[in-house]
């Protein structure tokens, strides 16, 4: 068959052509998605020397794992996921109902300046929070500190603080993107239902409690869910604070610790077991977070 | 109280509140914009202290970066060719797929559509280690290709682009095949320029991600003049302290384009990001 004749009878045809449209998405799922993810899993049995040769090693880079650096990680994680999430949830709530609010006035110019850190990269914003919580004691926060009697704080140097500042880089940086999701989560809900609910004498709290947190519900699901995904794979809030390695574990992230064993160590088995750990422990919370809202069901969107 | 005059104090509040929020918000890119134009022995020696408006103001921090010696503006080339070639990469092809998801009916669709959202499911840090052995194998490590290539279709532009086919009235694409046109002559003539609020808004999505990205050009971007800034910049994060005055106006000018792609833009920014998660 001519070649040529066969081309143009896909581009003709109804049934062909949706494959040469999704194609790209097929050749780099194929390539860039599911041969490295493959790729890792075989990786995580190996011991990996150079780039191409590696022999199997069974479970050894998993017995490895198990130790205190990866728990210090693990910690790290879920104690910044945690936090974070108690801010990323009730405060851009706050934000969105009162910007939703006819009372307000300046509601764009709010929305947009709330919204501004999200167009930071992590590295640019770092810089200036590290110079903010310098540690010489002239340093803006701690001579704020000062002039309140408290001693200055050497804040990258203790878990406790080093904690705080990566929890405060990151909610700064997210909150306008989730304030953005909730806007649009009550913009669709309809307006009779504040009114029939005000004609029935309910409070504001009452409107806010009984219409307007259960309609949000779905979307304080989708922020949880991108929280607790965002929240494991933490990386640049740890190395802008933490570049050139930390006291002690010290912002030691589970993507920091595959960074560290991979390109550091240059130990990439060890490197790939971290990873399908990190996989496992985000995919099982989403199953848990989906089965718990019953996401499953067809109705639920 | 009346009514008028509580619901004006109400507003008041409410105003005074966010009036506060904002300052808060802006308060590190102001500090951080205010000190590039801080001597940098001081910078260094006192961090910005109290004053929030420097005694002396100069642009020693910034003419360096424009020196014969500085690199920055290599970075700066970098991250412009790398976000542009990137965004109009990735908006053809993930748009290509979308539309193929969103317009047609065809066997095996409802699988690949699975596929797309399970690849946004998966942290991409997990792949990192065998798509760098695989970027070294094809040789495009420390090169533009190796940067762009392995994310240039974006399942979330997928995605995106899906729904908003999926709302467009099919008899478009009847009347285009009425014309004689192929399956691609419908989606080049007919159905792109219906979809260009679509392209826009994620064109801005894309680009504020690509400007922003950070682990993937880590690795992948070996030597100094081939880094994008922020890989630049936070090689200059030394524990010393002592490149603060290429650190900070650097910083500054790495935020720029992406301001002023926002302040002209808020709607496409913001419709993007809303369509794209809260239907997800």
């Amino acid at each position: 068959m001519n070649p040529r004749f066969g081309l143009k009878k896909a581009l003709y045809s109804e049934k062909l052509a949706p494959y040469l449209f999704v194609s790209p998405f097929i050749l780099a799922f194929l390539v860039f998605f599911l041969y490295p993810a493959c790729s890792t899993a075989i990786m995580s049995f190996q011991e990996v020397q150079g780039l191409n040769s590696s022999n199997f090693i069974g479970l050894d880079n998993y017995k490895r794992l198990f130790d205190v650096h990866f728990y210090n990680a693990l910690k790290t994680n879920t104690i910044y996921t945690i936090l974070s999430l108690m801010l990323l949830i009730p405060v851009p709530i706050l934000f969105a109902v009162l910007l939703n609010s006819k009372l307000t006035k300046g509601r764009t110019f709010f929305k947009s300046v709330i919204f501004i850190p999200a167009l930071t990269s992590v590295i640019v914003a770092g810089v200036s929070f590290r110079l903010m919580f310098g540690e010489s004691d002239t340093a803006l926060i701690n001579a704020v500190l000062g002039k309140l009697g408290i001693p200055p704080q050497n804040w990258m140097l203790n878990y406790g603080t080093g904690m705080m500042l990566m929890v405060i880089l990151g909610t700064w940086r997210a909150a306008g993107i989730n304030m953005v999701y909730y806007l649009a989560g009550l913009q669709s809900i309809p307006e009779e239902l504040y009114e029939s609910a005000e004609i029935d004498g309910a409070s504001g709290w009452t409107k806010f409690s009984s219409i307007t947190l259960p309609l949000l519900k779905p979307i304080v699901i989708y922020t949880l869910t991108i929280g607790i995904f965002e929240g494991y794979r933490m990386f640049g809030e740890s190395y802008v604070f933490w570049n050139e390695g930390m006291p002690g574990d010290i912002g030691l992230t589970i993507v920091r610790y595959i960074y560290q064993q991979a390109f550091q160590r240059n130990d990439l088995g060890m490197g790939s077991a971290i990873g399908i750990v990190l996989l496992t422990i985000v995919l099982a919370i989403n199953l848990i977070q989906l089965k718990l809202f019953g996401l499953f069901k067809k109705d639920g969107d | 109280m009346s009514e008028a005059v509580r619901k004006k104090l109400t507003t008041a509040v409410i105003i005074t509140f966010f009036i506060l929020v904002c300052f808060i918000v802006l308060f590190p890119l102001y500090y951080m914009f205010m000190a590039s134009f801080k001597d940098s022995r001081e910078l260094f020696r006192n961090g910005m202290d109290l004053r929030l408006i420097p005694g002396m103001m100069s642009l020693d921090n910034y003419k360096l970066l424009f020196s014969d010696k500085s690199v920055y503006l290599y970075w700066y080339r970098n991250s412009l060719l790398i976000t542009g070639l990137y965004t109009v990469c990735s908006l053809f092809l993930s748009s290509l797929v979308g539309y193929g998801l969103g317009a047609y009916v065809f066997k095996g669709k409802n699988l690949i559509f699975t596929f797309v959202l399970f690849v946004m499911m998966v942290p991409l840090e997990i792949l990192m280690l065998p798509l760098y052995k695989l970027i070294v194998n094809m040789g495009i490590i420390n090169t533009y290709s190796g940067v762009i290539l392995p994310f240039v279709v974006s399942p979330m532009a997928v995605f995106f682009f899906r729904q908003y086919v999926s709302g467009i009235s099919k008899d478009f694409m009847d009347a285009g095949r009425m014309d004689g046109c192929t399956e691609f002559g419908i989606f080049f003539r007919v159905m792109a320029p219906l979809m260009r609020p679509a392209f826009g808004a994620m064109g801005i999505l894309l680009a504020m991600q690509n400007w922003n990205s950070f682990i993937w050009p880590l690795i992948v971007l070996r030597t100094n003049t081939m880094f994008t800034i922020p890989i630049g910049l936070s090689a200059l994060m030394t524990p010393y302290g002592n490149n603060y005055d290429m650190l900070i106006s650097g910083a500054v000018l790495a935020i720029i384009p992406i301001i002023v792609l926002f302040l002209l833009n808020q709607k496409a920014f913001i419709s993007g990001l809303a369509t794209g998660g809260v239907k997800g």
